[in-house]
């Protein structure tokens, strides 16, 4: 049903000029109404669990048990009780580290296997762009256990580092875009940049990082996003040691913890949903653009 | 590109081949690991009553949320298309979802959920409908998981509308002058023009099923923490009943809770088997559906 309503406008709108009679109109007029409240009501479904969260959040702990909508007084002092409750600063220091220092090092390392892989001609390369596909669509289940024993080994089980190391060596997913991007560059400029005399390092800190922006700013935000609501790498790696926790882990945590305060554990919950919120307001743009390049064909 | 040959190696290649050597050992990360042939193996064919339960779990998901997922995320594309009004706007409140993160995400949906005092069910009431126990029973877990899913469709939704928007003009307007009407024209012009999305979306939704592993982790051991106060923290993974016992949360179970360390990687073996499998059956028999503008040349 929804499927032959919507195909309709598919169709190319006719020019505001012609005289439509009145009918038609009217028919047109109420056939978008009712496009815009299907609209208007899946927004209003996608936003509720939101809206149902904060509300919980503002709550005391018994509104929050009982079926009431409403806060009813707004307990505001949930919000810095959650912080005395978990130590959710100590968290957030540990995510902003363990997500700032993996997006940085994917940067510095996949930026050049990219350009390697996108703009330089050498044997092989079909070979290796294969291997990162498939180092990408595998599950991160399947290599676990060595990983595991490796670091374990190590003695660095317990800290942030099994999680950062090794996005300094490079992020499938990241290279797979940035090279998807990299090719879109068209090859006169970086011919014209050899015949200057460029060496391929400085046509890549240049002409191609320059061109590349907004490919380059969207892989760092999806880096930032995923180290971010990270949870499986944490849990396995750091779960052990409470002081080297991340925002996830301790927010599922701390539902364990606190049995019956859904007030509070709604507070902690839009604590950790709030930044990434902000985020995107700031570069909305970038992460459209990015999302859709990740479905680009070649 | 060479420090990423060394990563790759070190991170992917080394534990990829470590992890077939493992399967056929016994080790507890303590005493070193011990030969045992195709102990693991045997165990996991033919005793392991989890096994068949978590396969059973995960294929659900790719059988049926992945559809859904992918069916979903076109109609909400679909609809956002159509409309004149405010599309920055409702293409933001779609997305948001997608970008909470997934604790967060799975937290709020346990508690709207929440069979006694959660809004939905307190608005099903209203309508005179008992809602299920979602989380707590073991046929609703995997459709709340699914709801959960559905929720975060944003960036599915967000390639869709821009391989719609794409779909040259032109071939609506040759399919309207030999009479093709709205049904036929999505079905001859925009499904054709999208199949190489529609492909991309279900490999990735194939991928991101076979993997799920926080929600289920998350939604368990919270509904199970709330079932009973005592909460034995060992045997909540899979609450209620095996029911979200997904085939990555025994692996995780098996490996880093009971540490059976060979185990875990005779099961990691079988995923990477299957996992392959199923991504090449995808990419091989899209060849028949997929249609590439300018591809046949």
């Amino acid at each position: 049903m929804a499927a032959t309503e919507t195909a309709a406008t598919l169709a190319p709108t006719p020019p505001r000029r012609r005289v439509v009679p009145a009918a038609v109109r009217r028919r047109r007029f109420l056939v978008g109404v009712a496009e815009h409240s299907l609209l208007i009501v899946a927004a209003i479904a996608f936003l509720a669990p939101f809206v149902f969260m904060a509300l919980t959040s503002l709550m005391t702990t018994d509104q929050a048990l009982s079926p009431k909508l409403w806060p009813e007084p707004f307990r505001w002092s949930n919000y810095t009780n959650v912080f005395e409750q978990a130590p959710l600063l100590r968290y957030a220091l540990n995510t902003l580290i363990y997500s700032s220092l993996a997006t940085l090092g994917m940067l510095v390392s996949s930026i050049p296997v990219a350009y390697a892989l996108a703009i330089l001609r050498w044997r092989g390369r079909d070979l290796v762009f294969l291997l990162v596909l498939v180092a990408m669509m595998l599950p991160p289940q399947v290599t676990i256990v060595p990983l595991y024993v490796l670091w374990a080994k190590l003695n660095l089980v317990g800290t942030l580092a099994p999680l950062i190391v090794p996005n300094w060596f490079g992020d499938a997913f990241s290279i797979f875009l940035l090279r998807q991007f990299f090719l879109t560059i068209p090859q006169p400029y970086i011919d014209s940049a050899r015949v200057d005399g460029c060496g391929e390092f400085r046509i890549m800190t240049t002409v191609v990082l320059r061109l590349a922006k907004p490919a380059i700013a969207a892989v760092a935000l999806f880096m930032f996003l995923l180290t971010f609501s990270d949870f499986f790498g944490p849990l396995l790696y750091a779960g052990d040691e409470q002081s080297n926790w991340t925002l996830s882990l301790g927010l599922a945590q701390f539902r364990v913890l606190h049995q019956v305060q859904w007030n509070l554990t709604m507070a902690a919950t839009i604590i950790v949903i709030l930044p990434v919120v902000v985020l995107f307001f700031f570069a909305q743009k970038a992460f459209v653009e990015g999302v859709t390049l990740t479905g680009v064909k070649e | 590109m060479s420090p990423w040959i060394v990563g790759f190696g070190v991170f992917f290649g080394y534990p990829l081949v470590t992890t077939v050597y493992l399967s056929f050992t016994h080790y507890d990360l303590l005493e070193p690991s011990r030969w045992i042939g195709t102990a693991n193996y045997k165990y996991l064919f033919t005793q392991d009553t989890q096994i068949w339960p978590s396969v059973y779990n995960t294929l659900w998901l790719v059988a049926i949320m992945v559809p859904l997922k992918v069916m979903f995320a076109f109609g909400v594309a679909l609809m956002l298309l159509r409309a004149r009004r405010g599309v920055g706007v409702f293409r933001t409140i779609f997305y948001l979802p997608a970008l909470a993160p997934p604790v967060a995400a799975t937290l709020g949906f346990v508690y709207i959920l929440n069979p006694a005092t959660g809004p939905v069910n307190g608005a099903l009431g209203l309508v005179g409908i008992e809602g299920p126990l979602w989380f707590s029973d073991p046929t609703w877990a995997k459709p709340s998981i699914t709801l959960l899913m559905l929720w975060g469709v944003g960036n599915t939704m967000i390639i869709f509308l821009a391989a719609l928007v794409d779909v040259p003009r032109h071939l609506y307007e040759s399919a309207s002058l030999d009479g093709a009407g709205p049904f036929q024209r999505l079905r001859w012009v925009t499904l054709p023009s999208i199949s190489p999305v529609i492909l991309f979306a279900a490999v990735i939704g194939t991928i991101e099923a076979l993997q799920l592993f926080t929600q289920a982790y998350v939604g368990s051991t919270i509904a199970a923490g709330s079932a009973s106060s005592a909460g034995d923290p060992s045997n909540d993974l899979g609450f209620p009943e095996d029911s979200t016992l997904f085939y990555p949360v025994l692996l995780y179970q098996q490996g880093f809770r009971f540490f059976n360390m060979g185990y875990a990687a005779a099961m990691a073996v079988l995923l990477l088997i299957v996992s392959f499998a199923i991504t090449m059956i995808i990419v091989r028999n899209s060849r028949r559906w997929v249609h590439y503008a300018g591809a046949g040349r």
